[in-house]
């Protein structure tokens, strides 16, 4: 079985200040740490259990460029038996669409039994790939797992709908899958694993490599400017010293009920 | 007249919400997609709407992506509407850009605003977790599909003018590749958040397991409940029955104390009744901060025990 797992690095801005670059599309990523799309440790993880339960080999896939190279190092770390880094200067600019065209094409040899996919990615929040992927491989899709069983030929999976529910499914494969977090427990990788894995080779794989026309990478979606979102209408931000803070909060706790 | 299909794949706000985003592009001529509706829920779209298109409900009666993007396809194809457009949830996650891709469509996802700029789509996007927006353009096109953010739109009333109501035709030739086994019904948990009326709310700002006792014991201060964000419950720090968020439980208290927490759409969309919010966030720029009421910047570990000594203080 062959199982390929797309994983991208993204920054964490959880608690940096964001400033827009002089382009007014991009971020100045200074202050950025990078680390797995949180989603596709959990896909990263799924993967490589099916491959110790049943024998799979996994691939993993990105698209980037060399600073990428290391969230495939940790995807083998992890367990992942191969890597390809996916990396061209046509590739540049590449929206949601035409990593997936890239994606795709990578997946041409062997053809995929079952494609891991994160169901959105931390910075871009589309949740797109997964789904563009089903499409141009006219594979069936699933988004959302947060249980994946796999036997002969079929998956059975449990996944988010709407309204708070989850449902079950049966997958005839080969199919896309797109994996919410909680699904398992990402094993933690140290330095040391990720040295061990510091001599294996990463190919890495242009659009020549790949059988791709630059012509046909043209983005759908262009990204013309960044902002900030409109200040306003937010919370009252409390000032003072802390006690002071922490005295007026609970008085107006108290005021709206908070206090039962 | 520009033709708009909307997606609907079950009951909710979502039409409305849609209709009107529709709507704000102009004079629009605008279809509702549903699958197996009912007579009155067919009719009540029909006040929104032009036009009403019910295709057969999938096997199982439940939604499903695979089946939706079946009979959708060969319609779009031969109706050509300009955009199709469907809210941003769980089941366009399921479905949207497997059908933009099936009907080789530029897709615009999670979109805050949709617009028209020499006759094509533009949009505002969040990144990052809301703390930046993008504002996007897909290229030229025949038509296009977009994902809107729940909320982003205010809900359109019903126009008294009804539309007709015409059924789909069942996707042909299908095979399913997807079939429903059945429903997972959720836990119950050894609480119901759902009936407090105070609660506090941890996020991923906690850091370890071991802290949330500070949580626990200032909640018990306040006489309230501990809920908390998706990560929390990811970890097994806390059962997913104190999960607030569009994948967990929608609550409506009258206080809400949200501590550690950035703020996501999902999780503030588990929020209804607009309660007071108050945050605490060491970041000044957390989207939390947009949606509450009151907010202090700093440190959880300083704060919170702090809280609780002065709550405690003033119940004597
Ligand atoms: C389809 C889908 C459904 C989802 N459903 C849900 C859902 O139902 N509920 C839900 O909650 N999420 C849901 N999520 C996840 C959601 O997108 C966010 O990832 C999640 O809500 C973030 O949780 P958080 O705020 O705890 O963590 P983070 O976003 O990591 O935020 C942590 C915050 O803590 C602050 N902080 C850190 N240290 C301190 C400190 N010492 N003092 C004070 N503040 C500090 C940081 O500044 C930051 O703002 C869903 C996601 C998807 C894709
Ligand atoms: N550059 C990339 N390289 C490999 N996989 C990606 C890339 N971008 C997105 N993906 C995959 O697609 C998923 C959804 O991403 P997105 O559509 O950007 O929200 C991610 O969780 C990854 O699994």
């Amino acid at each position: 079985m062959d199982i390929y797992v797309c994983v991208r690095r993204v920054p964490d801005t959880s608690e940096v200040e964001i400033e827009i670059d002089r382009s007014g599309r991009a971020l100045e990523e200074d202050d950025f740490s990078w680390d797995i799309n949180e989603w596709d440790a959990y896909a990263v993880e799924a993967a490589v259990q099916l491959k110790e339960r049943l024998g799979a080999r996994v691939t993993a896939l990105t698209v980037g460029d060399e600073d990428d190279e290391e969230v495939l190092r940790r995807a083998l770390a992890m367990g992942c038996d191969q890597a390809r880094l996916l990396s061209d200067d046509v590739f540049a600019g590449a929206d949601s669409w035409v990593t997936a065209r890239i994606l795709a094409a990578a997946m041409a040899e062997p053809r995929p039994d079952l494609v891991l996919c994160g169901a959105v990615s931390a910075d871009q929040g589309r949740g797109q790939v997964g789904g563009f992927l089903a499409g141009l491989l006219d594979l069936p899709l699933v988004a959302l797992a947060t249980d994946l069983q796999v036997e002969e030929g079929s998956a059975r999976v449990r996944h988010e709908v709407s309204g708070g529910v989850e449902h079950l499914v049966d997958l005839r494969l080969p199919a896309v899958v797109t994996v919410q977090t909680g699904l398992n427990e990402p094993r933690y990788v140290s330095i040391r694993g990720i040295r061990k894995v510091a001599g294996v080779e990463i190919p890495v794989l242009g659009a020549a490599d790949l059988g791709l026309d630059p012509a046909e990478l043209q983005p759908r979606v262009v990204t013309e400017e960044l902002f900030p979102p409109p200040q306003g209408g937010g919370a009252e931000i409390l000032t003072g010293s802390g006690e002071e803070q922490v005295e007026r909060l609970v008085e107006l706790l108290h005021e709206h009920g908070g206090l039962v | 007249m520009r033709e708009i299909l909307i997606v609907v794949p079950g009951p909710g706000d979502e039409a409305a919400e849609l209709t009107a985003a529709a709507r704000s592009l102009g004079e629009v001529r605008v279809t509702a997609a549903v699958f197996g509706a009912d007579e009155e829920a067919a009719a009540d779209l029909a006040g929104l709407c032009e036009r009403v298109v019910v295709f057969p409900a999938a096997p199982g009666g439940v939604f499903d992506g695979e089946w939706a993007a079946a009979a959708l396809t060969p319609w779009i194809a031969a109706e050509q509407p300009f955009l199709v457009l469907l809210a941003h949830g769980n089941d366009a996650l399921d479905l949207a850009p497997l059908l933009a891709a099936r009907t080789d469509r530029p897709m615009l996802s999670d979109c805050l605003e949709i617009g028209l700029r020499d006759g094509r789509l533009v949009g505002v996007r969040p990144l990052h977790g809301g703390k930046v927006r993008a504002r996007v353009a897909a290229v030229e096109a025949a038509g296009y599909l977009a994902t809107v953010r729940p909320g982003a739109y205010p809900a359109a009333a019903a126009a008294a003018a009804a539309g007709q109501v015409v059924e789909g035709p069942a996707p042909t030739g299908f095979s399913p590749r997807r079939e429903f086994v059945g429903a997972v019904a959720a836990e119950a948990g050894e609480v119901d958040i759902t009936q407090a009326e105070v609660l506090v709310a941890v996020g991923r700002g906690i850091e370890e397991e071991e802290n949330l006792d500070l949580i626990r014991s200032l909640a018990e201060a306040l006489g309230a409940e501990v809920a908390c964000t998706r990560p929390i419950v990811d970890k097994g720090w806390l059962e997913k029955s104190r999960q607030v968020g569009t994948s967990g439980r929608t609550v409506k208290p009258k206080v809400y104390l949200a501590i550690g927490v950035s703020g996501s759409f999902q999780h503030l969309g588990g929020l209804k009744g607009s309660p007071f919010l108050a945050a605490i966030n060491q970041d000044p720029a957390a989207p939390i901060f947009a949606a509450a009421d009151v907010g202090i910047v700093g440190d959880l570990f300083d704060l919170v025990p702090l809280l609780e000594e002065k709550i405690r203080e003033r119940r004597g």
